[in-house]
């Protein structure tokens, strides 16, 4: 364990943050512009793992593992949220067949 | 013997009892069953009532049963309490005794009713009610029961609800009372900022403290008779009691006529204490009883139904109980309660039992010759109208005696006017009596005379209507006046009256009285009895007899007064303030959130994406003002 930890060490911290500055923003830039639902849904993930990524980084550096026990409440949540995402997509391509976002609109005035 | 502290309880909670279980078996119970439990059980609240008259020394004062506190603000401490003296057991006595003899009465009158449990119900919670009424030791439990049996008079003169008539009777018998009532709670606010209490021991105690005519005691008095002038019918609220009627005829014999129309005389008698030392406050009930006997007697000459006779002689039979009172002799008052009680339940439940034999005919220009169809009816009704008519030796002889020789010692013009009364009475009620019971009958129906269940309670009363007169036995007739000293232990105003006629006088005005008496009869006989004079509807009397026929033109003066003007406001309150400031108000503050609302539904667009932008946006400008620490 505490190879893993020395070699993340390694990396200077702000790395770290750069990257997941720039997988999170990808991410947000995928859910925002993209109108594929299956695409969004992965763009979400990207955001949750680049959260994932800093958590682990800064429990390393700092030496505290409540951040990488954080990351394993995430991933569990993540897990459900997916499965919950992915079960609507089916209902929505059995309902309108289609997997576009935009078609969803019927939920106003 | 059983001690007062248990027993006292016991008397209002079996009727109340039998009014919770009857009315929460009512769908399973049959009629039959629910009129004898709940006679059984108004039996056993007799029974109470006489062991705890057997038990009472009247020398040991009141008896005080408290059961717990009830309300306990600051230095006010109400409780539950039951007080047990002379003028309780007395009411007592009367509210269950003739309360047992139209409960059973009720079960042969009301046999083919559907709602007969209902009845019995409300009957008995009518008897709590009253019982409350009488037993409080206080004057907030005398209130919940002046409360109780107004709801329950509401309640059972509106029992047979499907007649518009007779829900519109019970809604005016229950707003004229609550007039009353008006007064009754201000009175008691003012007992309490006075006396600092409501206990009626300590109240009447402190009451010697207070000079004569002390301004108090008289605003606390005339607010206490505006109370009794509701729930007693006596001008200007008394026209409730003739339409209250409408009710099946045991109600009119045990509500309007025996108990509860005399909580009015009651109160009075137990706030005698005060009311002696108002002088303002009697001559005020002197003249409104005294206004009200007369008038109500003159209306009842000309009425056709029978129950509306009965009705208009109770108004006029309690004006002479409020004379006693306003006179201060508030023995006579309450002996006459006591004697009306017997012959007025006896003239009513006889009223019924004619009814009945009729199939449901009031109106008496369709009664005539019934002595021979219902001969024990016949022979009780005659009891009753000898009794109030006041013949010697029965009952009402000696009850309006003691009145009449009380209200000769004030003035002999009141005696003259009391006994102007008591001749109108002798003539319509006997004019009642010839036209339903002789010549030969007008109507077509079968008449039969009423099954034993109903006439062993009349002949009860008719025996009590004989004998009754002996509960206060006059010194003239070698009596000791019994009932005037067992009261003078409960009210002290009793114990200031003072008859100091000579024997010769009371003889003359007894003779004199009774001979004008004997007179009417006479006259009556030769009009009612020979060959039957029936009169025409009110609109053909000639004009004095016509206004007296229509009620002096009461209820119209009131529509006049009250209900034109009521309605001439509520008219025009709806057009000017409901449709022209109301009306646009709320309509133009739903309208503006309506307005705002369409404007903003614009922003849900279902598009998913857009709500997303949204929500990072909202998100970036948080974050940002975070950070520059805002």
């Amino acid at each position: 364990m505490n190879e893993v930890v020395s070699a993340i060490r390694l990396v200077p911290l702000e790395h770290y943050v750069m990257l997941s500055f720039a997988l999170f923003s990808i991410g947000l830039a995928g859910v925002l512009f993209r109108r594929n639902t299956i695409i969004i849904l992965m763009c979400l993930e990207l955001m949750f793992n680049s959260v994932n990524l800093l958590l682990t980084a800064f429990s390393a550096h700092h030496s505290d593992p409540g951040g990488q026990v954080f990351v394993f409440f995430i991933m569990l949540v993540a897990a459900a949220e997916v499965t919950v995402g992915l079960a609507i997509l089916v209902m929505m391509k059995r309902n309108v067949d289609s997997v576009d976002i935009d078609q969803l609109n019927r939920l106003r005035w | 013997m059983v001690s007062a502290q248990l027993l006292a309880p016991l008397v209002p909670a079996l009727p109340l009892a039998g009014a919770v279980i009857i009315a929460a078996l009512r769908r399973r119970l049959s009629g039959h069953a629910a009129g004898l439990l709940a006679t059984a059980l108004i039996g056993g609240s007799f029974l109470c009532s006489v062991l705890l008259f057997l038990g009472f020394d009247p020398a040991g004062g009141a008896q005080v049963a408290h059961l717990f506190d009830w309300i306990r603000v600051a230095d006010m401490r109400v409780g539950l309490a039951f007080q047990v003296d002379a003028l309780s057991l007395t009411m007592m006595l009367i509210v269950t005794g003739v309360g047992t003899l139209i409960h059973l009465y009720s079960i042969g009158y009301m046999h083919d009713d559907p709602r007969q449990s209902t009845f019995f119900a409300l009957l008995n919670l009518f008897t709590f009610a009253m019982l409350l009424l009488v037993m409080g030791a206080n004057y907030a439990v005398t209130f919940i029961g002046w409360e109780g049996v107004g709801l329950c008079s509401y309640l059972l003169i509106g029992f047979w609800y499907t007649n518009p008539a007779y829900n519109y009777a019970a809604r005016k018998a229950f707003v004229m009372n609550r007039i009353g009532d008006v007064g009754f709670v201000l009175g008691l606010a003012l007992v309490f900022q006075v006396f600092g209490t409501l206990d009626y021991t300590t109240v009447m105690g402190r009451a010697d403290g207070f000079a004569t005519g002390a301004p108090a005691l008289t605003a606390i008095t005339l607010l206490l008779f505006v109370g009794a002038i509701g729930k007693s019918a006596q001008l200007p609220l008394f026209t409730w009691l003739p339409d209250a009627m409408a009710g099946p005829t045991p109600v009119s014999a045990l509500i309007h006529a025996a108990t509860m129309v005399t909580a009015g005389i009651f109160l009075l008698v137990r706030s005698s204490a005060l009311f002696v030392l108002a002088p303002l406050t009697q001559d005020v009930v002197l003249v409104t009883g005294l206004v009200t006997a007369l008038c109500a007697a003159t209306i009842g000459v000309f009425q056709n139904d029978i129950k509306k006779v009965l009705a208009y002689s109770t108004v006029s039979q309690l004006g002479y109980m409020f004379v006693a009172l306003g006179l201060g002799a508030f023995s006579a008052g309450l002996f006459h309660v006591t004697t009306h009680a017997f012959f007025k339940a006896l003239l009513f439940l006889g009223a019924g039992s004619v009814i009945h034999a009729l199939g449901g005919e009031q109106d008496i220009r369709r009664m005539g010759g019934l002595r021979s169809a219902t001969p024990s009816t016949y022979r009780t009704f005659l009891v009753g109208t000898l009794a109030i008519a006041g013949i010697f030796p029965l009952s009402g002889f000696f009850s309006k005696d003691a009145i009449l020789a009380h209200a000769y010692q004030h003035s002999p013009w009141i005696y003259a006017l009391l006994v102007a009364g008591a001749v109108l009475t002798t003539y319509y009620m006997f004019r009642l009596l010839f036209l339903v019971f002789f010549g030969s009958y007008r109507g077509q129906a079968h008449p039969h005379e009423s099954p034993a269940v109903m006439t062993a309670p009349l002949w009860v009363l008719a025996v009590l209507s004989v004998v009754g007169g002996a509960l206060n036995l006059p010194h003239v007739f070698g009596g000791h006046e019994p009932m005037k000293h067992f009261l003078a232990s409960a009210a002290s105003g009793v114990g200031l009256e003072h008859l100091h006629l000579s024997a010769l006088l009371e003889w003359s005005l007894m003779g004199f009285s009774t001979a004008l008496v004997l007179l009417t009869i006479w006259i009556a006989y030769g009009r009612f009895a020979k060959q039957a004079t029936l009169d025409p509807e009110a609109e053909a009397l000639p004009v004095p007899q016509r206004w007296a026929a229509r009620k002096w033109y009461l209820d119209e003066l009131y529509e006049r007064l009250f209900e034109k003007p009521y309605g001439w406001l509520s008219t025009n309150l709806s057009a000017l303030l409901e449709q022209r400031v109301m009306q646009p108000l709320m309509v133009g503050v739903g309208g503006t959130a309506e307005r705002i609302g369409e404007l903003l539904r614009r922003v849900q667009t279902g598009n998913l994406s857009t709500y997303l932008f949204a929500m990072v946006a909202g998100l970036l400008l948080f974050l940002f003002l975070t950070l520059n620490g805002l």
